[in-house]
């Protein structure tokens, strides 16, 4: 395997986040490395939300986070996506133009044009990106990071919200980033959706990593007794 | 004079004075001016002569807006043109002024804000004092020699609506980020960037903004009196002109401008009521 290849995209070493009074975060030890679908979990409040916001680089703690070199394209997609008050189209034009030292401006509205399709939503192009449904805006927001071709994308429970079969949608979309080669990290309550997306699964617990493990391994026999309770509240029948 | 008609005297006398005092204007012409004006309801035959006064101006003033009276249309045009400048310019100042204050991190910041927001309620005759001071022979911009001049009367209005606009979109803008913030700076704006966008955003609540501040400007009189002098043909405004032609007892001319202003007053509410309504449509949401 290349260099390239074992090199992590991203590091942190020690990181802790302070919100105020409350501890986000303490001494976090985490990587990600190309390829990875990474699904972090827990409960609510154990951090999963502010690890990926430092992962991305919105909030900022003590210890290290190192990028690779050169450092990874990111792109987040938050749990309730926000879009101007613009139609479909020109929120994506406005993406990649904030996006421009990437995308070349004579690129913009073919690659523009190609995320919609990718997502399917084409026809929807000329409407008030508000009034999407809300399956329809995660789609969006999804169009809307893949557009700028990230190496890693962070997604903050994006099927949080969705019905069973705009939740599938977004799914397959995830599915088809990762057989692209895009790195993924997603932060979800889904154990299912983990299970059957994640190539890796960490447990936050109280602003720790509590484990870390590829996903056959955690939803197998696990050595912690937190993350043991954990699946067991989530889950009605016993996965060993 | 009937004990009644002494006493509502009275009242109305109070009444009055506690309007000139809470309106701060200052003006030539206090409320108790434009009532004395017109001698107090003392019996039956006077009350019909005055009552029918009172309709003959009417009709007069309405005649005058209807035939587009020259020094009506004149006055008018200026309040319109004086307004409307001050609020281009408070707009342009103010709201990237605004956006930036939303998201500045300096020490001082709390108390910039706290400063701002009491310049919400700047009394106009305080700001027309001040351009004054500033624009006179004797001040430090009196070699621009614009005092008395419709430049001038810009210049206090634009100080007057600035904090209406600047403090206002501070709010829309800061409000907004608690939720676009995050994504905005994810997708590659930086924090200016990401404010001016919200005004993009928010534009209905901008143009709400403007059209608030437009209001303030044309109904003020205290600042544009002193700057501009109500000069016939130069500086008379709508607001000047009620002021000067109520004290001279020249009803017609002043009830027009009263109408119209309260027409250009009556149109800003609908335009900010449809602008309003054009908001909700635009995220889906029906209005009442």
């Amino acid at each position: 395997m290349s260099d390239a290849a074992t090199l992590p995209l991203l590091r942190l070493s020690n990181v802790s986040v302070q919100l105020g009074t409350v501890t986000a975060l303490q001494r976090v030890s985490f990587s990600v490395r190309r390829g990875e679908f990474v699904a972090v979990i827990g409960a609510n409040g154990s951090g999963k939300t502010t690890l990926l916001r430092v992962l991305h680089g919105l909030v900022e703690g003590t210890g290290m986070r190192r990028l690779g070199e050169p450092a990874p394209v990111q792109a987040m997609v938050f749990h309730r996506p926000f879009m101007l008050n613009l139609t479909v189209w020109n929120n994506l034009r406005l993406a990649l133009w904030l996006a421009r030292a990437r995308v070349p401006r004579a690129e913009a509205p073919a690659r523009a044009l190609e995320a919609l399709q990718r997502v399917g939503l084409v026809d929807s192009r000329d409407r008030p990106a508000r009034v999407l449904s809300g399956g329809e805006q995660q789609r969006f927001a999804l169009a809307r990071a893949w557009a700028v071709r990230p190496d890693l994308l962070l997604l903050d429970e994006p099927t949080a919200n969705l019905d069973p079969s705009a939740k599938k949608e977004v799914e397959t979309l995830l599915q088809g980033f990762a057989a692209d080669g895009m790195t993924l990290v997603m932060s979800t309550h889904n154990l299912g959706q983990a299970k059957r997306l994640a190539t890796r699964v960490v447990y936050v617990d109280r602003g720790e990593v509590r484990l870390d493990l590829p996903t056959a391994q955690f939803f197998g026999p696990s050595a912690d007794e937190r993350a043991r309770l954990f699946l067991k509240g989530e889950l009605s029948w016993d996965l060993e | 004079m009937s004990i009644w008609t002494c006493g509502r005297a009275a009242l109305a006398d109070a009444w009055l004075d506690v309007l000139a005092a809470a309106s701060g204007e200052g003006a030539l012409c206090t409320p108790r001016h434009i009532v004395s004006s017109i001698a107090p309801i003392e019996n039956g035959a006077h009350g019909s002569h005055r009552v029918n006064e009172f309709a003959q101006s009417a009709k007069s003033a309405l005649d005058l807006i209807v035939h587009a009276d020259a020094v009506l249309v004149r006055i008018v045009a200026l309040s319109l043109a004086v307004s409307g400048t001050a609020c281009l310019f408070a707009a342009g100042f103010g709201l990237v002024g605004g956006a930036w204050l939303a998201v500045a991190r300096f020490p001082g910041l709390r108390v910039a804000l706290l400063l701002l927001n009491t310049l919400l309620a700047l009394p106009s005759v305080v700001v027309g004092l001040a351009v004054y001071l500033l624009l006179s022979r004797s001040g430090p911009l009196g070699s621009w020699g614009i005092l008395f001049t419709p430049t001038a009367m810009v210049i206090a209005q634009t100080i007057l609506v600035l904090p209406v606009v600047a403090a206002l979109s501070r709010q829309v803008v800061a409000d907004g980020l608690r939720d676009g913030g995050d994504p905005l700076q994810s997708l590659g704006a930086g924090p200016l960037l990401a404010a001016l966008l919200m005004l993009v955003h928010e534009r209905w609540a901008v143009v709400t903004i403007l059209l608030t501040a437009f209001g303030r400007a044309i109904a003020e009189v205290g600042a544009v009196m002193i700057v501009g002098g109500n000069i016939e043909g130069v500086t008379r405004v709508m607001t000047t002109a009620i002021a000067l032609e109520t004290s001279k007892g020249d009803l017609p001319l002043a009830l027009a401008l009263g109408l119209v202003l309260l027409a250009v007053v009556a149109l800003l509410n609908v335009a900010i009521a449809i602008v309003q309504r054009s908001r909700f449509a635009s995220v889906g949401l029906q209005t009442r």
